[in-house]
Order: structure tokens, then C-alpha cells, then sequence
């Protein structure tokens, strides 16, 4: 019996933590719809679910990773990267996703995206991007498009700011990809298919957030953000990154950007200690050790 | 619905029929599925769940193709869609 009060359940509950459902997201948010893509991507890449790991900062976003039973850990602000390199590199086999918003992974944390980008770090990050700072009540952020108004902007922002596929691209990422929470099959395949890839994988999400920035916008509710989605995004894969900037009320470029290959930080770690320490110690075995060693520390 | 011409595997093919379930005490009436539905099957009802919302019913059951888009869009995770098995099509005759 849910929290509801009914017998009745979602598929998707299984791996809801139901406790904690409803979740406090508000009517026409669009996280939900992006958190069932994501679910439902990880469903159908068949990846095993005990290996999957979801990191997540703080912020509306930041809540998803308390809603989903997986593995998932709920980091200070601006800090998912950094945990989540922690752990992909302690434990290479893990799948290793940050959920996060754009004021967790851009303004707090945007250095540490831009070198885990650099290093090409294992992960896979979902850039959820609602244009604010929606949780603490609707601030100018560092993607408030020009002109925006904001709680901290009343008569339009006039901070350049930044685009997110075009900063992931250049710091390296190897795949960079931009959906709309409207376009959710092909999120779902694109996060299907930056699942089941190499490296630094990178995709923003364009959210409606009506309680905060989409009133203040003449975009009072949800449904309004989702129709302009639907009424202005063009898809454009292999689109430039440096073309694909998001004015007020313009149109939105999508699609898949950047779809390439590099080795990972971890190839070049495991190549610099072959060298180093050559075939004879090979990185289980140290791992193993190191792992004794940890365990008998205390005594 | 009204065919323009017929095609040669007609009797064959089959279209895909879904069922709507709709969780009703975890609607928000956000309307996207309302909105997004390519067969215009889901409408409010004049009911109220527990938050005092009108949640989604569907309106237009027999048009349902099962493509799941409900589903996937609502932020609740209150729809689902089920695949109807042929029988079930045929109980509740649907093309004339």
C-alpha cells in the first residue's frame, strides 16, 4: 500500500523510493517527466541497476537523487562532480550519473565541471537547466538568457550567459546532447545512448520551472513553457556548439552535438601505471591490497 | 476513423491498442498529457483527488494506441499505459 492510500502502482515504482513520493516538485515542473526518461533510459540500456550510482547537488534537481532506490548519494552544493569522480575512480565498475540543476553543476560547481570535462572523467551528466535559481525562490543565475526577468533582475537581465553545450564541448566532453523536457523519447534515447558510452558524457535538459521563472516571463504555467518548447525547438544534430546560444523568447537548438572519442582518465591512469609499475602489478590486485591494508588500519 | 484507400495487408495488420491508468491521488493537473497526446485521449474530470486537484481520465478510451507518451511526460508517474491483448480489442469493438 503506496502513500496514497491505494493498492494501485506505477511501474516505474520499483525504483521510486515510495516513501518519499509525492515528491515536492511543483504542478508543471518538468523534472518529474525527466527523472521517469531517465529511469526508463536505464531500464532499456539493461545496465545493472546494483552498479548504477546517482550523484546529485543541491536544488529542486538535487532532490532526485533521494527519490530514486538506487545508489545515490545527495552531496553538498556544487560538489556532485567531485564525489562522483571519487567514486567512479575508487570503483571503476561503477555507472556513475549526476542529476543535478544548473545552479548546482554551472554557478556553484562549474569549475569542477569544466576540468572533470578536461579529464574526461567516466560519468554521465544530466544538466537539468530551468533558466533560475528555482528552489530559493527565483534569482539570476548564470544561464538566465538576456533580458530575462528574474527575482534579482526586475527590469531584465543584462549578464551574458552561458551556454552549456558550447562550455561542455569545449572543456572536452566526448558527448554533449540538448533536449527539452518536452522531447522525452528522444531523451530517452539519448540518454540510452550516452549511458552506454565512454567518457564524459553531457547532456542539458531545458525544464519549465512556472513557479519562479516562467510567470515572471509571460509563461505562467507549465503547459505554456512546454508549448513554447514544442513551437520553437529545432532539432539540429552535429549542430556548431558555439551556434546553439538560447535568447528570450528565440528559438532553441536541440539535438545531439558532439558525438566523439578520447581516452578516458582512466585509461590514462591505468596506462601511466603500467608504466610505472609494470604488467607484474596489475590494478587489482593493488586495489585489493590497498584494500586489506585500509581494513587492518584501525587495529 | 476513415480510410482513404485500403492497404493490401489490411486484414494482417493490426493496430496497437492501450489501456490508460491513471493513479488518480497523485494528479496535479499540470495538463501535459491532456496537451502532448497525439489522439487527444485524456480530458480533466469534474472529480477531486485527495489534493484537491481534477485528475486526468480517459476520455476517449477506444482511440488509445499505446505509444506511451503519457506515460513518459507525466511528471508524477501517475499514468501508465497497458498493452491491450487482441481479445480485449475485440470485447470493446472499436473501428466500424
Amino acid at each position: 500500500m503506496n502513500q496514497n492510500g491505494s493498492e494501485q502502482k506505477h511501474y516505474i515504482d520499483q525504483y521510486l523510493r515510495e516513501d518519499r513520493m509525492p515528491h515536492i516538485w511543483c504542478p508543471g515542473c518538468g523534472l518529474g517527466s525527466i527523472l521517469h526518461c531517465f529511469l526508463s533510459s536505464l531500464i532499456k540500456s539493461g545496465i545493472d541497476m546494483d552498479k548504477v550510482v546517482v550523484v546529485s547537488g543541491i536544488g529542486c534537481t538535487g532532490r532526485a537523487a533521494g527519490y530514486v532506490k538506487l545508489d545515490s548519494f545527495h552531496t553538498t552544493h556544487g560538489r556532485a562532480i567531485p564525489f562522483a569522480t571519487g567514486l567512479k575512480i575508487a570503483n571503476p565498475e561503477l555507472q556513475v550519473v549526476v542529476f543535478s540543476g544548473d545552479g548546482d553543476l554551472i554557478a556553484i560547481g562549474g569549475n569542477h565541471l569544466i576540468h572533470a570535462a578536461r579529464r574526461n572523467i567516466d560519468m554521465t551528466v544530466i544538466c537539468v537547466n530551468n533558466f533560475n535559481y528555482g528552489m530559493t525562490g527565483g534569482q539570476l543565475g548564470p544561464t538566465t538568457p538576456l533580458g530575462a526577468r528574474t527575482q534579482t533582475s526586475p527590469i531584465g537581465n543584462y549578464e551574458r550567459p552561458f551556454s552549456l553545450p558550447y562550455l561542455a564541448a569545449a572543456s572536452g566532453a566526448v558527448y554533449v546532447a540538448r533536449w527539452t523536457s518536452m522531447h522525452v523519447r528522444r531523451l530517452e534515447q539519448t540518454i540510452t545512448e550516452a549511458l552506454l558510452k565512454r567518457g564524459f558524457r553531457f547532456i542539458e535538459v531545458i525544464a519549465p520551472c512556472p513557479t519562479t521563472y516562467g510567470r515572471r516571463n509571460r509563461q505562467p504555467t507549465g503547459l505554456d513553457q512546454m508549448r513554447y518548447y514544442r513551437e520553437n525547438s529545432i532539432i539540429r544534430h552535429g549542430a556548431d556548439p558555439k551556434d546553439v546560444d538560447i535568447d528570450l523568447n528565440g528559438k532553441i537548438i536541440v539535438g545531439k552535438f558532439i558525438d566523439i572519442e578520447r581516452p578516458t582518465y582512466s585509461d590514462l591512469l591505468d596506462e601511466v601505471m603500467q608504466r610505472a609499475f609494470g604488467t607484474e602489478l596489475p590494478k587489482d590486485d593493488t586495489s585489493k591490497e590497498e584494500a586489506t591494508v585500509v581494513g587492518s588500519a584501525p587495529k | 476513423m476513415k480510410y482513404w484507400r485500403k492497404t493490401l495487408d489490411q486484414d494482417q495488420v493490426k493496430p496497437i491498442r492501450g489501456r490508460v491508468e491513471v493513479l488518480k491521488d497523485r494528479c496535479k493537473q499540470c495538463r501535459f498529457c491532456i496537451d502532448f497526446c497525439p489522439k487527444q485521449v485524456l480530458e480533466e474530470s469534474t472529480e477531486f483527488n485527495r489534493k484537491g486537484y481534477h485528475p486526468v481520465y480517459a476520455a476517449l478510451p477506444n482511440e488509445c494506441v499505446n505509444c506511451g507518451l503519457c506515460e513518459l511526460i507525466c511528471p508524477e508517474f501517475a499514468i501508465s499505459v497497458v498493452p491491450l491483448e487482441e481479445e480485449e480489442v475485440k470485447e470493446e469493438a472499436r473501428y466500424v
